[in-house]
């Protein structure tokens, strides 16, 4: 059992504190346990669980710093860490960015990143989950593919300047991908959730079964600039992409938030202004952790209003150069949304393309924030307020920044799976669906 | 969450994004890397393990005691980053019961711990033998008995002093910005994985395995436009000590650049990258159409990883891949027929995992098999593809191509891929020669942005640096190129290749794969080479 209380993490971190000889030191102990279950052509592939508990010691004399970390936990092994820490420390060259360890922090109100139902998950849970995707899959001709993993751990961080902090969370991540057996249909579906009692592996796995039927026997369309309706995990492929909103390139001059002749784009119209995005570490459906690695408080925070570019975010060092305060990272971003359902945007379509998911997404041009990717899953042709048929996945080269000025509608926001972030890898998103005008698909594909 | 550490890296601003590889172990003195571990105890622990695993039933075990060392040296400018020296230690286990595999690992290295990981794998593979719908058929290898393998390295770098990196580093740093660029991040990254395998067949396997990357990437600003550019490094990832940055005068090739050949002159080319990054500035916006290509090796590697390397997995072929990575249009109808034109007859692509010098390169795979070299794509059709042991009587094969890698001890093996190469051309053929011949179109050098889809046919690549070629001559730089194609298209637009003498590897340190994903090293070689006719697109944008 690798979830310790908050108390048992303390105990641990002030031994660690106590044994330093460094004119700073901090701790952390983070552990956690993680099981997971995947499968591919409608059988079982591999399963497994791991756990790990370890104490990360960092020393600092002047701009020298030092790391080591440990996951034995007796009174000699902890001395030990510290002691090569500072060794470390000692050797290290001088960091002129390296900065003071913080004092104490006041976090907010208690998180909502734990569940303990996540907690509790059992192998022959994940087992019944992968049985939930293959025995409709066999029903219907159609062959699984999927993966299941699960954790719950925490954090811990403490200094000799009084700063500490806890945290403990869980994550489920349900990723699922149905191909039709006559090679001609793929659907995806996905749940990246807290709480596994939110989760249901069977709905979810049809839901994938019915969009590989549906999407059989594509045909192609010319590539172009056409009206999308996103579904949520493909808005959500390309918001992510702009949520890196870092002071320091932008102050820089090399960022797509910089300005013509210097300056950044802090305070300006970026997109349409129906476009809001804020960061809430408490916001239920995608909670994340009050505190960030280095112990800094998050806090509830605009990141664009009304199409305003209102937060950027400074680390410490850079806060420092620039004289204002530091601004964490977000840890999960909300983007908030409309009433159209997907159905409601179909039927006010004449001419469109509904897409599913984006795969491979890749930067082209860091000044623009273009990308290029493809459709993936699941892609149907919209005429006159109906889907026509599945058409071939096309290559789009569209920016973020672009799209969003190119807003027609937004649905509501959901949890939302991004495609390569690997469940559980990126920072809780939601995100609403939505219809885009002059969206650029530049080629076709034949995958299926 | 994991037994492992990933102590990520941070504060790197925009060249973060470019290093997707996580650094594993924990956090070790530079000097401890330089410690050996004794075999005879890697032997006994090994020992326990095949023991113990066939005491519970298992009818073949493997073993894998792992020691992975990185050391990452990190500079912007001025100013040192980041030093980070890590280890990973410890031993996986890996049994066939009752027809099922299963795994387990472990980070503490007594019997009692051992024999435990190998009892779990039993237990795992019991229970997932329940779900199995055929048992798994392991093509049969035979023992090697004692065996040891070392990459052939003139120079540990682990033993060169740090201090001797980052004077190397900052100079590169500071010649690049002499030469025009207003930011620039350079590093090292250094790998030594030092393996142990040895399994139930009789093998016990020691080998030593040593890969560097130096790479810089330098962004220049043009104040009165607010534009910015960036110019990425020629160098490539090797499978080779520090000698790689021992400067030879014989292995540069002069271009319109200078290109690097088995070594690399990391300040050379970033005084070349600071002045080219402002050039890339006042270049000319390529104009949408079609073009011949003429590819440099240090850019076409890529080109040949997504297109080749990628498709020709047998896994992917198969469907395990197909929730992630994605399946293969190379399905095993097009191989069978025996006359699939994946391209033209000039495209001959071979796996090789015993080339020198290459991050693919191993005496034996993670599955104990001695490592070869083979076709699969011979005089344009497709002949093959990647396979390992329970894979290999799918293809008709009694014996695997040893393309089996796990990337941490901690990791369970699966089929990766091997260095994948185009061969060069038989006859005598300059870079020159080549350029003569084409009369619109340009030549491009250095990887840049990819993308493909999950089947492989569609692909978009971009570069470092583009030249437009005009009437047989170089007519000066272009920007905001990018090319579009289908796999079978642009290998059957192949149009001749350079000679052996311009043969070169590029390649990939951190190829993701598998869920929960794992991390793979592999080069891919070639000679310049021309395609004709290719779909290339302006990527200029404007945003508010």
């Amino acid at each position: 059992m690798a979830l310790l209380s908050k108390e048992e993490a303390k105990k641990i971190l002030e031994k660690a504190i106590g044994f330093s000889k460094a004119n700073e030191c901090s701790a952390n102990l983070n552990g956690g346990e993680r099981g997971n279950i995947r499968y591919a052509r409608n059988s079982v592939s591999t399963a497994g669980e791991d756990s790990n508990l370890s104490l990360g010691v960092t020393s600092n004399f002047g701009k020298r710093s030092g790391s080591a970390t440990i996951n034995e936990f007796d009174d000699a092994s902890i001395e030990k860490v510290v002691r090569r820490s500072e060794e470390l420390a000692n050797l290290a060259p001088e960091n002129p960015e390296l900065m003071e360890v913080l004092g104490p922090q006041t976090y907010g109100a208690e998180s909502k990143t734990y569940s303990e139902a996540t907690a509790k998950i059992t192998p022959e849970y994940r087992a019944k989950a992968a049985n939930d995707s293959i025995v409709p899959a066999a029903a219907k001709d159609v062959t699984a593919a999927g993966y299941l993993q699960d954790g719950y751990g925490f954090n811990a961080i403490m200094n000799n300047k009084g700063l500490f902090a806890y945290n403990k969370q869980t994550s489920v991540d349900f990723t699922v991908t149905m191909r039709t057996n006559d090679g001609t249909g793929s659907g995806w579906a996905a749940r990246d959730l807290n709480d596994v009692s939110k989760l249901n592996a069977a709905e979810t796995s049809r839901m994938a079964i019915d969009k590989a039927l549906m999407s059989r026997n594509a045909k192609a369309i010319e590539p172009g600039k056409y009206t999308v309706i996103l579904e949520a995990s493909a808005s959500a492929d390309l918001i992510r992409l702009m949520l890196n909103m870092n002071a320091r390139t932008a102050d820089e001059g090399r960022s797509f938030l910089s300005k013509k002749g210097g300056g950044t784009k802090l305070g300006e119209k970026l997109v349409d202004e129906r476009v809001n995005i804020y960061s809430d570490p408490w916001y239920d459906d995608a909670p994340a952790s009050p505190w960030q690695g280095d112990g800094q408080a998050r806090k509830k925070m605009d990141i664009i209003k009304n199409g305003v570019v209102s937060t950027l975010f400074y680390d410490r060092y850079w806060a420092s150069q620039k004289n204002v305060a530091p601004v964490p990272g977000a840890g999960n971003a909300i983007m908030e949304g409309g009433t159209a359902s997907i159905e409601d945007m179909i039927k006010d379509t004449a001419k469109g393309v509904l897409v599913t998911r984006f795969w491979y997404i890749r930067p082209v041009d860091p000044q623009t924030l273009l990308f290029t990717g493809l459709t993936r899953d699941g892609t149907f042709y919209i005429e006159n307020g109906k889907i026509k048929h599945p058409i071939k996945n096309f290559r789009f080269n569209e920016s973020p920044i672009i799209m969003l000025n190119n807003l027609e509608t937004l649905g509501k926001p959901e949890r939302a799976v991004t495609s390569e972030g690997g469940p559980g890898g990126g920072t809780n998103l939601m995100i609403p669906s939505m219809k885009i005008r002059d969206f650029t698909f530049s080629s076709l594909s034949d995958a299926v | 969450m994991k037994r492992r550490d990933f102590v990520y890296l941070t504060g790197m601003g925009a060249a973060a994004t470019m290093l997707p590889i996580p650094i594993v172990g924990n956090p070790i003195a530079p000097e401890r890397a330089l410690e050996a571990i004794d075999p005879a105890m890697k032997k006994r622990m090994a020992d326990v393990a095949l023991n113990a695993g066939r005491s519970k039933g298992a009818t073949y075990v493997d073993v894998r005691i792992g020691r992975y060392l990185n050391q990452f040296v990190v500079t912007r400018e001025d100013k040192v980053q980041n030093i980070v020296n890590t280890e990973s230690f410890g031993l996986g286990v890996r049994v066939i019961a009752n027809g099922g595999w299963g795994f387990a690992a472990t980070d503490k290295l007594d019997t009692d711990s051992v024999a435990k990981a190998a009892e779990a794998a039993v237990a795992i593979a019991k229970e997932n033998s329940r779900l199995l719908s055929k048992p798994v058929q392991l093509a049969p290898q035979k023992g090697h008995g004692e065996v040891s393998w070392k990459a052939p390295i003139v120079k540990n770098a682990f033993e060169v002093p740090i201090k001797e990196k980052v004077d190397l580093l900052l100079g590169v740093n500071a010649a690049a910005m002499k030469e025009g660029a207003n930011y620039i991040t350079s590093l090292l990254f250094l790998v030594n994985e030092q393996k142990y395998f040895a399994s139930t067949d009789g093998s016990y396997i020691d080998q030593d395995i040593h890969r560097i990357w130096p790479a810089f990437f330098i962004t220049k600003i043009d104040a009165t436009t607010g534009k910015f550019e960036t110019r990425n490094s020629l160098s490539a990832p090797m499978g080779m000590g520090y000698e790689y940055l021992d400067v030879r005068p014989e292995d540069k090739i002069k271009s319109v650049t200078t290109l690097y050949k088995g070594r690399y002159d990391m300040l050379e080319d970033a005084k070349a990258g600071g002045r080219q990054a402002g050039e890339k500035i006042a270049a000319k916006s390529v104009e949408a159409g079609k073009y011949d290509l003429i590819l440099d090796p240090s850019h076409l590697w890529l080109t040949i990883h997504e297109s080749v390397g990628h498709p020709t997995e047998l896994d992917r072929v198969l469907g395990y891949e197909a929730n992630f990575a994605g399946t293969s249009f190379l399905t095993l109808d097009k191989w069978q027929s025996k006359k699939f034109n994946f391209g033209n007859n000039l495209v001959n692509l071979v796996a090789d995992k015993t080339q020198v010098g290459s991050l693919g390169a191993v005496g034996y795979d993670d599955e104990g098999v001695r490592c070869g070299k083979w076709d699969l794509i011979k005089d344009g059709i497709l002949v093959n593809y990647q396979t390992i042991r329970d894979q290999a009587h799918i293809l008709g094969l009694d014996a695997s191509q040893g393309c089996c890698y796990a990337d941490n001890w901690s990791s369970v093996q699966f089929q990766r891929m091997p260095n994948v190469s185009l061969q060069p051309g038989k006859e005598k053929k300059s870079v020159d020669d080549l350029i003569k011949g084409v009369e619109k179109g340009i030549y491009i050098i250095g990887d840049g942005s990819f993308s493909i889809d999950q089947q492989r046919y569609n692909f978009q690549f971009g570069g470092q640096l583009f030249y437009e070629i005009k009437n047989g001559q170089i007519a000066g730089m272009l920007k905001d190129v990018a090319y579009q194609s289908n796999t079978q298209e642009f290998w059957n637009a192949c149009g001749g290749m350079a000679d052996e003498s311009d043969y070169r590897l590029g390649g990939a340190f951190g190829d993701g794969k598998g869920q929960p994903p794992q991390s793979n090293a592999v080069s891919h070689g070639s000679s310049t080479t021309r395609f004709n006719g290719v779909n290339v697109i302006n990527t200029a944008r404007k945003i508010g």
